[in-house]
């Protein structure tokens, strides 16, 4: 086994070309479990935490977006710039295990292991981000919906390194919660983004964990627009928060497994998500 | 850009450089630690990150060695419990501790105090609020916490009349 460790951009793009097959590690708060357990034993590693280029964040006020490193740590978006123009998020980022793991784990890593529990892809998702991807000779840009592929799947090819996300800066409320066993330190059980955008009224809602990556609910989305006009501050008619929870929970594939059942899920993002549009609207 | 295929590789531990030998490159901090350096005050409980016994200081922030791979580590600060008592004298942390009553199987400590004095090296004088979150990533199952709160605040406040 090796263990490279490369300080630039270009040094990780050169070890990568020269061993497409080599895995990569970030904050390692995935990968080293797997590790500790004995499930993985990668032969070839490349660290990509020492390298500083992926740790920045570039905010457009131009064209109205943020990008931020793939390198960048959980810790460093629960406060200031990027929770001022995405505040969802920043609370998922606050969602993510403990101090400990805030510190280690990054969205780079998130989006590379593409476990449907990862707490920034329903944020990434409801606002249509875009993965920033990589190699020696060129790099190239992904939606996020096509970059998730399958559970821990994706669509990064041999060679490639995830660089940074691209989001856009929405004007309206957002916010994200999550439901898992305890206050502090958990894996999501179920997850909810809702993002609205008060200029074109519109509405994103994206589920995490109740399916094999990240769900739209684009069904939901669009019956909501057309029952409300978002683009002013409607108050939320009771019946309507309980079709919007339904409708939600409806177009959720949960299953069973270690975590927690299907039936208990698609409840769940039925009351996140109405919850999330309650506190959009109040 | 360091490659760590020889197997030697070193750590800069509590200020000090140390070789590591005849290891497989993808064990964690906390296995060469304690296995390797001779240094076994982190505790490896979960291995998952999820108790917080292993916590060490790396370039500032507070980490779970279990969940870092020691050979990416080169070149990094690191600091365990052992650092803080100096010629066998506890910090104000660790002598709460014991004062309070904050320990009982012990096996949780050295994580709570190497967080605990993390916290306070950033802000010394805490909320509540502040120190639940500081600690939510270390979990005991003796005190209940209650005694270990204590412990917090008995340390804040002889802190600050040492420090003043």
């Amino acid at each position: 086994m090796s263990v490279q460790v490369p300080r630039t951009l270009d040094d990780a793009l050169k070890a990568i070309a020269a061993n497409p097959s080599a895995q990569f590690i970030q904050g390692g708060t995935d990968l080293m479990v797997e590790i500790n357990f004995n499930h993985r034993k990668p032969t070839d590693v490349i660290a990509l935490r020492r390298v500083d280029e992926l740790k920045s964040t570039q905010i457009d006020t131009k064209n109205m977006q943020i990008t931020i490193g793939a390198g960048l740590p959980y810790q460093m978006m629960e406060r200031g710039e990027i929770a001022e123009h995405v505040p969802a998020l920043a609370q998922a980022a606050r969602t993510v295990g403990s101090p400990q793991i805030r510190s280690a784990g990054t969205i780079g890593g998130n989006l590379g292991t593409c476990s449907p529990a990862g707490d920034a892809l329903p944020v990434l998702s409801a606002l249509d981000a875009t993965v920033n991807l990589q190699t020696q000779k060129a790099s190239r840009t992904v939606s996020i919906h096509d970059f998730m592929i399958g559970v821990k799947r994706n669509a990064r090819m041999p060679g490639e390194i995830i660089v940074s996300t691209t989001l856009p800066i929405v004007s309206g409320w957002q916010g994200y919660a999550k439901v898992g066993v305890r206050n502090a330190m958990v894996i999501s059980v179920a997850s909810c983004c809702l993002v609205v955008d008060r200029i074109n009224g519109t509405i994103a809602v994206a589920l995490g964990a109740v399916g094999p990556t990240i769900i739209r609910c684009r069904e939901t989305e669009s019956w909501l627009a057309k029952q409300i006009d978002l683009r002013t501050n409607p108050t939320m008619p009771d019946n309507l928060l309980q079709e919007f929870g339904s409708r939600v929970a409806n177009e959720s594939k949960p299953i069973d497994d270690h975590r927690s059942t299907a039936a208990y899920r698609r409840h769940a993002v039925s009351t996140l998500s109405r919850r999330l549009l309650l506190r959009a609207h109040s | 850009m360091m490659n760590a295929n020889t197997e030697i590789y070193s750590l800069t531990v509590n200020g000090k450089s140390h070789q590591v030998k005849d290891s497989w490159v993808g064990e964690s901090l906390l296995y060469v630690l304690r296995e390797r350096l001779g240094l076994p005050g982190s505790k490896g409980a979960c291995e998952q990150g999820e108790c917080g016994s292993c916590t060490v200081i790396m370039d500032g922030d507070a980490v779970c060695s279990c969940l870092v791979m020691a050979a990416t580590a080169i070149d990094a600060d690191i600091r365990t419990v052992e650092d803080l008592a100096s010629d066998g004298v506890l910090t104000e942390v660790q002598q709460a501790f014991i004062t309070e009553g904050g320990v009982q199987c012990g096996f949780c400590t050295p994580g709570l105090v190497v967080a605990i004095e993390h916290l306070l090296s950033k802000n010394p004088e805490p909320s509540e609020i502040e120190i639940k979150e500081a600690i939510s990533g270390n979990i005991c199952r003796c005190t209940g916490y209650g005694r270990i709160f204590e412990a917090v605040d008995k340390a804040i406040t002889v802190r600050k009349v040492n420090r003043t």
